[in-house]
């Protein structure tokens, strides 16, 4: 079988999708957060200069992810950040605790793309795929 | 992927089509469809109908799930999509308003030709670009404290007025005089307020735009007379909504409305539907805060029209008032509202969900501006930024039909991706300039995806309302020059 990318996007006619995969629910929530910023700018290019701690709680596990990728939004929207790695200390379905690592919006730097408004409980997925995990949103531009 | 409905449909006449609640078991009432054949089969590629078949799931709602013609693939709601519920045992549902509540369009008169404006259109365009804060990151000039932020979410548009942004009579030229009753600054967060507080007075991104126009077309000569619109008469125009204030309050509830919904044991299709019954608790909160995210919103347009006339008047070298920069109109067309509307013969209050809908009220209305009442609520219809944009009126059709509701926009043909692929190598910017539109924007590699190819063609949409008889076709404007973030 084809080896799967880590994340990938996908186009939806008003707004934009992401699918993120991963070893654990762990690793999938890491990753769909970097397919969510790599909407937004060029990954690469983000220095993990600024450290932000985010805990997120929800009812089940696909709450879970719309509050954690929410939470990145307003972060990223209210102190002008963006963010290139994560570091997930603790994930239940229900909870999760982890770290963000980022720098400020640098407009000729960053290459800015998307601008996320919001993240849509629209065509929400946590499903087990391939002994790992697949999750899937649609984000609201 | 369903994609029945397209042989479920029943042609009703050449505008209408009824999806039946045969077509989904779970349906309280019937789809309508607002569409000539050739919209329709545009429809075919996206899931908006489904969409409409799952509004129709709602406790409440009244006549029908109903689609605009610029309907096109949301998440929740389809964008283009009008659903009343009842008070009394109706839901309202955030996904039936949208992240961007109280989304909405601007439009602004000038008394000048587009031979005065021609020659220094580069440098009007520079000026608005730089006065009015657009794009990725973009901060407002407005430093308002908390308690400021409080009075702006009860008061909205008048809040700017009483500090100068803005001309007395733009009020009344606003949908519920910019301001919706019943906001509560208790029911929104404090990460909403945080969010709004540097975003006031931007424009954003993605399809918001500002334009200067020049009408090129009136097909209702007592009706443009009446909203002070003649051929080759230079407008503004612009289109946005309550910045990350308003996403963050349906961010914000969604997740509330999620727990009400199992709470009250509301069967959904899909999860962005979450909703609670209008007179729970949940479901006041809610209203009360998108009314303090409306009212945010329009006091957002407030300062933007007042940095577009300043904008106006310094390159011009005239005062706003010789430049004749009064307002048409404001319409919201991301909005829930408590409306008077008749059921059967009977008056009954209903909350009328507008989804990338524009209100339309009829001649007569006491709620159209009294200089309009002769010939109904002013309607904005922007258009794509390489074609035109319309203005059209309100009618009693679409009072008695749609809960005095209509078309938002031209709607979406392609999504983002696919646009961006089809003009890959295509110089949008060039394309337009070559036609004598000037553009400023922030973030060039993006336009491919706002261009004309994207959307419909908004004079089919625009047609299949005057021709549906819900809205009457008023004016057409084309645009000169573009503003994006």
């Amino acid at each position: 079988m084809k080896e799967q990318p880590p994340f990938e996007t996908f186009d939806h006619t008003a707004d934009v999708g992401i699918i993120a995969r991963g070893a654990d629910l762990a690793e999938a929530f890491a990753n769909a957060a970097k397919a969510m910023f790599s909407l937004m700018v060029d990954l690469d290019r983000v220095e993990p200069r600024e450290e932000r701690r985010i805990e997120a709680e929800a009812d089940d596990r696909e709450g879970l992810l719309v509050a954690w990728l929410a939470e990145l939004v307003y972060l990223s929207e209210v102190d002008n950040l963006v963010f290139g790695r994560f570091e997930i200390d603790e994930i239940s379905d229900t909870r999760i605790v982890a770290r963000a690592f980022g720098e400020p919006l640098d407009l000729d730097r960053h290459n800015p793309k998307l601008m996320i408004k919001a993240v849509t409980r629209h065509m929400l997925q946590v499903a087990p795929s391939d002994g790992g995990f697949q999750v899937r949103a649609i984000l609201d531009i | 992927m369903a994609k029945g409905w397209l042989s479920s449909l029943e042609k009703v006449d050449e505008y209408r089509w009824l999806l039946p609640t045969s077509y989904k078991p779970g349906m309280r009432v019937p789809g309508l469809i607002y569409a000539d054949e050739r919209l329709l089969k545009t429809m075919a590629g996206d899931e908006a109908v489904e969409q409409v078949a799952n509004v129709a799931f709602l406790p409440g709602i009244v006549g029908y799930s109903m689609a605009m013609p610029d309907i096109h693939w949301g998440y929740g709601f389809p964008i283009g999509g009008v659903a009343a519920m009842r008070l009394n045992g109706g839901v309202v549902s955030p996904g039936g308003v949208g992240f961007d509540i109280n989304c909405g369009a601007r439009l602004i008169r000038t008394n000048l030709t587009e031979a005065e404006v021609r020659p220094v259109l580069d440098r009007l365009a520079d000026q608005l670009f730089r006065d009015v804060p657009s794009g990725l990151g973009a901060h407002g000039p407005l430093r308002v404290s908390n308690k400021e932020l409080d009075d702006i979410m009860v008061r909205g548009a008048a809040w700017m007025l009483d500090r100068g942004y803005g001309l007395p009579d733009d009020l009344e030229a606003t949908e519920s005089h910019g301001c919706l009753a019943g906001a509560d600054p208790a029911t929104v967060s404090q990460r909403a307020r945080e969010r709004g507080r540097e975003q006031l007075g931007t424009l954003g991104a993605g399809n918001h735009f500002l334009e200067v126009e020049v009408v090129e077309a009136v097909y209702d000569e007592e009706a443009a007379r009446a909203f002070g619109l003649e051929i080759g008469q230079v407008v503004v125009s612009f289109h946005c909504g309550s910045r990350g204030f308003g996403h963050q309050v349906c961010q914000d509830y969604l997740a509330v409305m999620e727990k009400a919904a199992r709470q009250f044991e509301i069967v959904l299709p899909d999860r962005q539907l979450a909703c609670a019954p209008i007179d729970s608790k949940p479901g006041k909160d809610y209203l009360a805060a998108m009314a303090a995210a409306a009212n945010f919103a329009w006091a957002n347009r407030q300062a933007i029209a007042h940095w577009t006339r300043g904008a106006f008047a310094g390159v011009l070298g005239r005062s706003v008032e010789e430049l004749g920069m009064t307002q048409v109109y404001d319409v919201a067309h991301n909005i829930a509202k408590v409306e008077e509307h008749r059921v059967d013969g009977q008056s009954m209050r209903l909350c009328v969900h507008r989804k990338g809908a524009t209100r339309a009220f009829p001649p007569g209305h006491a709620e159209v501006p009294p200089r309009y009442r002769k010939v109904g609520q002013p309607v904005l219809v922007p258009g794509d930024m390489g074609r035109y944009s319309y203005v059209c009126a309100g009618t009693e059709r679409a009072m008695a039909e749609t809960w005095g509701s209509t078309c938002h926009g031209a709607g979406r043909l392609q999504s983002r991706g696919a646009a961006k692929r089809s003009l890959q190598g295509v110089d949008i910017v060039g394309r337009l300039e070559a036609r004598g539109i000037v553009v400023r924007v922030r973030n060039r590699s993006l336009i491919a995806e706002e261009a004309s190819e994207a959307y419909k063609d908004v004079a089919d949409v625009v047609e299949v309302l005057d021709r549906a008889g819900i809205s009457r076709k008023v004016a057409r404007m084309r645009p000169l020059a573009v503003i994006k973030g």
